[in-house]
């Protein structure tokens, strides 16, 4: 514990004690749990209510609204729960391994989201629920890794070695975001190019509008998730040490 | 509004089947990881519980 107390002092490092980040987190779960939800309401009404119907696909299309988002969130929290892993693998830095530990979950409920709305979207546009080209076997690639990531932690006792271990998986499994990113461009696929490029978009803006909104609320609550779920397993790891024990006398857990 | 009635919007235009299958699995889902984290709070609150109660009666 003397480690702990002795980096408190300095700046934003304090925060890297679970002792001190576990009431901030405990603070911003409701925050950005309830600003998800006021944005998924925004995002959907636009979506199913503004937005007209797509003279191509018809109201096939509106699956985007959870589709895009599913899937950007799914990489983008592959590479920052490798990135924490790697933190705590470098550093030896508790907490690091916790958020990664607590990203991993979210992570699959992304990727399972954006399969299985892709497949759902598939079938009414490409006449077939699923098919083994680049962009769709990478994304379930994605979804293994995710949930090797967790077997793998949950299948070693000693819990740092759980960690490293896992590090490494998620580390070695980065290769994977770019191929899902650019596997349209690279080989040929059913899947259509990207829709939506920095400082350009093919769709309408009304439905580009209700897309991003949406993107937003996934961020929130994926951000509110991983922190309710990273406090869960502060308590759970440090349950001997005195801080829980005096939080919880003082019924601050 | 583009939608006359209740069983207009819910149609989606033929494609009620794949995009209100997307939305309600997503919907269950996320429900059941809200859920999940409820009781994975609990647990852990449960095992604090357990590490203190010898302490005390000591």
């Amino acid at each position: 514990m003397s480690t702990i107390t002795a980096s408190s002092g300095s700046s934003l490092f304090r925060f890297a004690a679970p002792n001190v980040f576990y009431p901030l987190a405990g603070k911003m779960v409701p925050f950005f749990a309830v600003l998800a939800a006021v944005l998924a309401i925004a995002g959907l009404y636009i979506g199913f209510f503004m937005a007209p119907t797509d003279a191509q696909q018809g109201d096939s299309y509106r699956i985007i609204y959870i589709h895009v988002p599913s899937a950007w969130m799914a990489m983008f929290l592959y590479l920052t729960m490798a990135f924490w892993a790697g933190i705590g693998l470098a550093f030896n830095t508790r907490l690091s391994s916790m958020m990664a530990q607590a990203i991993a979950p979210t992570g699959a409920l992304m990727a399972f989201i954006s399969l299985w709305t892709g497949a759902l979207w598939g079938r009414p546009t490409w006449g077939t629920y699923w098919v083994w080209d680049a962009r769709l076997t990478s994304t379930l690639i994605l979804l293994f890794l995710y949930l090797g990531f967790i077997a793998l932690q949950a299948a070693i006792d000693d819990q740092r070695r759980a960690d490293k271990a896992g590090a490494v998986l998620a580390l070695v499994g980065v290769v994977n975001v770019p191929i899902i990113y650019f596997s349209v461009k690279w080989w040929n696929t059913l899947h259509q190019g990207a829709s939506v490029k920095p400082g350009s978009s093919a769709m309408a803006e009304i439905m580009l509008a209700g897309m991003l909104v949406m993107v937003f609320a996934f961020w929130m609550y994926a951000i509110a998730a991983v922190l309710a779920r990273l406090r869960a397993i502060i308590v759970e790891r440090e349950k001997r040490a005195q801080w829980v024990l005096d939080a919880r006398e003082q019924g601050r857990l | 509004m583009q939608w006359q009635s209740l069983e207009h919007f819910l149609a989606m235009g033929g494609y009620g089947f794949f995009v209100w299958g997307s939305y309600a699995v997503a919907a269950v889902v996320i429900a059941a990881e809200i859920w999940a984290l409820r009781h994975r709070r609990r647990a852990a609150l449960a095992q604090v519980r357990a590490a203190s109660a010898p302490r005390r009666s000591s």
